[in-house]
């Protein structure tokens, strides 16, 4: 824990304010005992004077010497402060633990108290106390302190929410162990810290709410002077001496600052500290990996006339600056889609599938950087960059995401949602738009579409909200529909109905389908065509029907075998591909799939194999593509795989 | 909305029933307080408020007249028909009826907070979002260290301070702006400005970070998919989830800037409430103490209803996510 706050002081801010913290606790203890006599000194011969250099804050009504009182006044004002922060904080304790206290029914009672009094700004029930406790020190603070109550009351509420339901708690409670030992033993220990470091931020608070007090008069009175005090008189001959509530009032500002933005830093150094980045990424070390990066392959063996192409992708690469230069999650991706073709891509997490596709999609934003040889689609040239075809783009191009939950906008009806494609890119209006979007949401098969067209998104089921997701996407007339991973967050029900609605669309008006999954299943019921991915390229490209026996590259194999079917033996493990998946910021030289491979030899270590077609269709890029991998054919584990 | 409504409006009476509930407890709970606030007091009030030199008898004639010689229970009924019928009791300095000084009074206040809010969010939600924008994923580190540092410090100054300062600048040194009394609207510049920075940078502040997490959520990427422009993907997308945290700040702030009016008035000789009650509590004039902390608290308490009431209706969920 010590080490913890050492870490806090080793920030900027943390430092600054923390010996600004301790420089106004040194002031308050030293000044009175140096400069006492000096700032009660009366002199009658300098009354309201400006500043001079003998009063360097000029002089209040008796000719007292202002500066120095501003110094001796932080004694008062920090220690009124302090009295009031330490009443805020045993009263809030005391208050916010009572539900564990006095039982459940007047616990509950306190509770809602507390939650209607936190509703008050905390000045108003200062007056309110204030009025009742009296004008003067001691009323101000009681009103500060009792004013703080509420406020702590709900943060110790909170916190000791969170720790009573802990494991050792419950079981102390079980095991009889008394209320206030368990509130001493078990939940204060626990909730210290966050109390300590709302009590540093509440001091700063009490400090200028005293100010405040006392500038109202309501505060500290004569012949006793806190900051708020002599500010209060200050601003009464301000045009006097201008000094007289400058000083006072920096003074109070300086010490408030301090302990707040103390307490801020604390609480941030104590507490997680987020680090924006590039959230695709794990952004450790990156290795830029040497040989075969560049030497980048295509396999140009009977490629379509371009006009049949709806997408056309040539040596597309993806990278994200990391620590040590640049990560690419994707290394020169070739591959095309004719109109009306569904295209299954296929890999691991972290093959690059997800990332090719919002590369295509023009998705990938800033500090991603998509770099391709050709980049078409429908003819038109993407890389001249989103903007430049965004109606076309907008109506031809369909995407469709992962997680139906997160990818609607919470606070907008679905229609509406709907309906910005036609009003933005098709020129509609708001009623014509919204008149299609119902007719889409019908054609997607949402039940009653014109009421859930209204609707919010929460008020949708998962399947239903995937649905209305296709929907959106056939709003326009789309030539491509790029699902990614558009099953993996359904049931196992809904999922055959997202995919057989997708099937429809396709069929009905020859749409092509680029469908991204790490289910083979999926892809080859689904897919005319399959690519496979691994670290960022593609290892095999073949007919969804040569998926089954037809495969060559050893990982596209295992992924096959390690499908678990009717007749997978459940007594036994699950297969899985063993070894992990490669990380893109340390992409291995060679062929990246080596080190998990049971064919593997020097060459493949040392050399990337180019993706080359082998006929019947199929592409690979494997020095020992075809090559029995020693399968076993009870489990489909690779049985040579650990010897790499 | 046709066979919507009948669902839709089940949901709206629920949320306006439930609200509704909630601030008449509060409301109980307020003038309950500020009743008890004069008993509360230690010694005799009256006592207090005339001072020790005063005739024994004159006390006892003021405590008849102000009924403190009934039951606690007697007097509780007539305070609440008195609130009830905008009967508030006289004055112990002025001998004026308080409802009087209350709405003299209360316009001066109501404009500044209204007007001083109303800054206050105009500046804050474009400043949050585009910071939030410059911002996002993890870009323009330097800007955002400006921002953060800049908004914590301003937004730590009390009201009063940044007042004080105002005066001393635009009253005191350049002569440009009154510092004193609402006569003209250019008296309003100085004290509106005092009450707005720091529920602006605040609130700024929240926008931004809000903006930063939306701004990476999946229905952002969904929007941007949609082929939007930037501008719609911004405020049409991405704002309205980013208020919905901003929104539930925004009561709390509208409720200390309420407050806040009391001491900025005191720096700038408003002529509100503000004002009044720190006279009043000096003088003791306790039936115009206990009326103006009911006015400030029903104040605060319709606030957060409206905010509350705003959230509803642009996150429909904060109707079913309350309690």
């Amino acid at each position: 824990m010590a080490r913890r706050w050492m870490r806090v002081l080793r920030t900027p801010l943390g430092l600054t304010t923390g010996v600004l913290v301790a420089a106004v606790v040194v002031l308050a203890i030293v000044a009175p005992i140096l400069w006492g006599d000096r700032a009660d000194a009366v002199d009658t011969d300098n009354i309201l004077t400006g500043p001079s250099a003998e009063h360097w804050a000029g002089t209040d009504g008796l000719g007292r010497d202002i500066f120095f009182r501003s110094l001796v006044a932080s004694r008062l004002s920090l220690e009124l402060a302090l009295v009031a922060t330490v009443l805020g904080v045993v009263v809030g304790l005391l208050l916010g633990t009572a539900p564990l206290l006095v039982g459940r029914r007047l616990g509950r009672l306190v509770t809602a108290g507390v939650n209607i009094a936190v509703a008050f700004p905390g000045l108003l029930l200062a007056l309110f106390f204030a009025v009742v406790f009296g004008v003067g020190a001691t009323g101000a603070v009681l009103a500060i302190g009792l004013a703080g109550a509420p406020s702590f009351a709900r943060l110790v509420q909170t916190l000791v929410a969170g720790v009573a339901s802990l494991d050792y708690v419950s079981a102390a409670r079980v095991a009889g162990v008394g209320r206030v030992r368990i509130l001493l033993r078990h939940v204060l220990p626990n909730i210290a810290e966050p109390l300590v470091v709302n009590a540093t931020l509440a001091a700063g608070g009490a400090l200028l709410a005293f100010a405040g007090l006392s500038f109202l008069g309501l505060g500290v009175q004569q012949p006793s002077y806190d900051w708020g005090r002599l500010l209060f008189e200050g601003i009464g001959t301000i045009y006097v001496n201008p000094m007289a509530a400058f000083a006072p009032g920096l003074a109070v500002l300086i010490a408030g600052l301090a302990f707040n933005l103390f307490g801020e830093s604390v609480a941030k150094g104590l507490g997680v500290t987020t680090v924006g980045g590039v959230p695709v990424l794990p952004a450790n070390d990156a290795k830029r990996s040497g040989a075969g990066e560049d030497e980048h392959s295509t396999a140009d063996a009977a490629r379509p006339s371009p006009s049949d192409l709806v997408l056309d992708v040539q040596d597309l690469r993806v990278s994200f600056p990391g620590a040590d230069g640049p990560i690419r999650p994707v290394r020169g991706v070739t591959f095309s889609v004719r109109h009306g073709e569904a295209l299954g891509v296929v890999g691991e997490s972290g093959s690059g599938k997800s990332l090719t596709a919002l590369a295509v999609a023009q998705l990938i934003e800033e500090p991603g950087h998509v770099d391709a040889a050709r980049l078409d689609f429908r003819g038109e040239d993407l890389r001249e960059g989103p903007r430049a075809h965004r109606h076309l783009l907008g109506t031809s191009m369909a995407m469709v995401f992962q997680d139906p939950m997160t990818s609607f906008n919470p606070t907008r009806r679905m229609g509406g949602q709907l309906a910005e494609v036609a009003v933005h890119h098709q020129g509609m209006t708001r009623k014509q738009a919204l008149a299609r979007a119902v007719d889409r949401l019908r054609a997607v098969r949402v039940p009653d579409p014109e009421k859930r067209a209204t609707q919010y998104p929460h008020e949708f089921s998962g399947g239903m909200r995937q649905r209305a997701m296709i929907g959106m996407g056939v709003m326009g007339n789309p030539s491509l529909i790029i699902a990614d991973e558009p099953t993996t967050a359904l049931d196992v029900t809904v999922q055959q109905q997202v995919l057989d609605l997708l099937q429809s669309i396709r069929d009905e008006d020859d749409v092509a389908l680029v469908l991204i999954s790490h289910d083979v299943t999926v892809v080859g019921e689904v897919c005319d065509r399959v690519l496979v991915m691994y670290a960022g390229r593609i290892v095999e490209d073949l007919p969804a029907d040569q998926l089954d026996g037809g495969a060559r590259h050893p990982y596209t194999r295992a992924l096959v075998a390690a499908v678990p079917d009717m007749h997978t033996d459940l007594e036994q493990p699950l297969a899985v591909v063993p070894g992990r998946p490669v990380d893109p910021a340390d992409v291995p030289v060679g062929c990246a799939f080596a080190a998990r491979c049971p064919l593997a030899d020097d060459h493949c270590r040392a050399v990337d194999p180019p993706l080359a077609p082998v006929g019947d269709g199929i592409s690979v890029a494997c020095w020992h593509a075809g090559e029995p991998l020693g399968l076993d054919e009870e489990t489909g584990e690779l049985m040579e795989a650990e010897t790499v | 909305m046709g066979p919507v409504s009948g669902v839709l409006s089940h949901r709206w009476v629920r949320f306006a029933v439930r609200r509704l509930g909630r601030l008449l407890v509060s409301l109980a709970v307020l003038l309950t307080a500020s009743f008890l606030m004069i008993h509360l007091i230690p010694g005799d009030p009256v006592r207090g408020a005339l001072g020790p030199t005063a005739p024994a008898a004159l006390v006892e004639a003021r405590r008849e007249s102000l009924g403190l010689n009934d039951p606690l229970w007697l007097q509780y009924w007539h305070y609440l028909q008195g609130v009830f019928t905008g009967d508030f009791g006289t004055s112990l300095t002025s001998q004026l009826p308080v409802s009087d000084i209350i709405s003299q009074r209360l316009p001066a206040t109501l404009t500044l907070a209204i007007i001083a809010f109303a800054v206050a969010v105009v500046v804050a939600v474009p400043l949050g979002v585009l910071m939030g924008v410059v911002t996002r994923r993890g870009r323009g580190r330097r800007s955002e260290l400006a921002f953060t540092t800049t908004s914590v410090v301003l937004g730590t100054i009390p009201d009063f301070l940044i007042g004080v300062g105002l005066v001393y600048v635009f009253g005191v040194n350049l002569g440009w702006l009154p510092v004193a009394g609402n006569a003209t609207p250019d008296a309003y510049v100085l004290p509106v400005i005092a009450l707005a920075v720091g529920p602006a940078v605040i609130l700024a502040r929240i926008i931004r970070v809000e903006m930063v997490a939306v701004l990476e959520a999946d229905f952002v990427r969904t929007a941007r998919a949609k082929r939007l422009p930037s501008r719609t993907i911004y405020l049409g997308h991405a704002l309205p989830n980013a208020l919905t945290a901003a929104l539930t700040i925004c009561g709390l702030l509208l409720g200390s800037l309420v407050a806040g009016t009391v001491l900025v008035e005191n720096v700038f000789a408003w002529p509100g409430l503000g004002r009044t009650i720190a006279q009043s509590i000096l003088s003791k004039d306790y039936p115009v103490v206990q009326a103006i902390v009911l006015v400030y608290g029903i104040g605060v308490l319709l606030a957060n209803t409206v905010v509350d009431i705003v959230l509803a209706l642009l996150d429909p969920r904060s109707m079913i996510a309350e309690d």
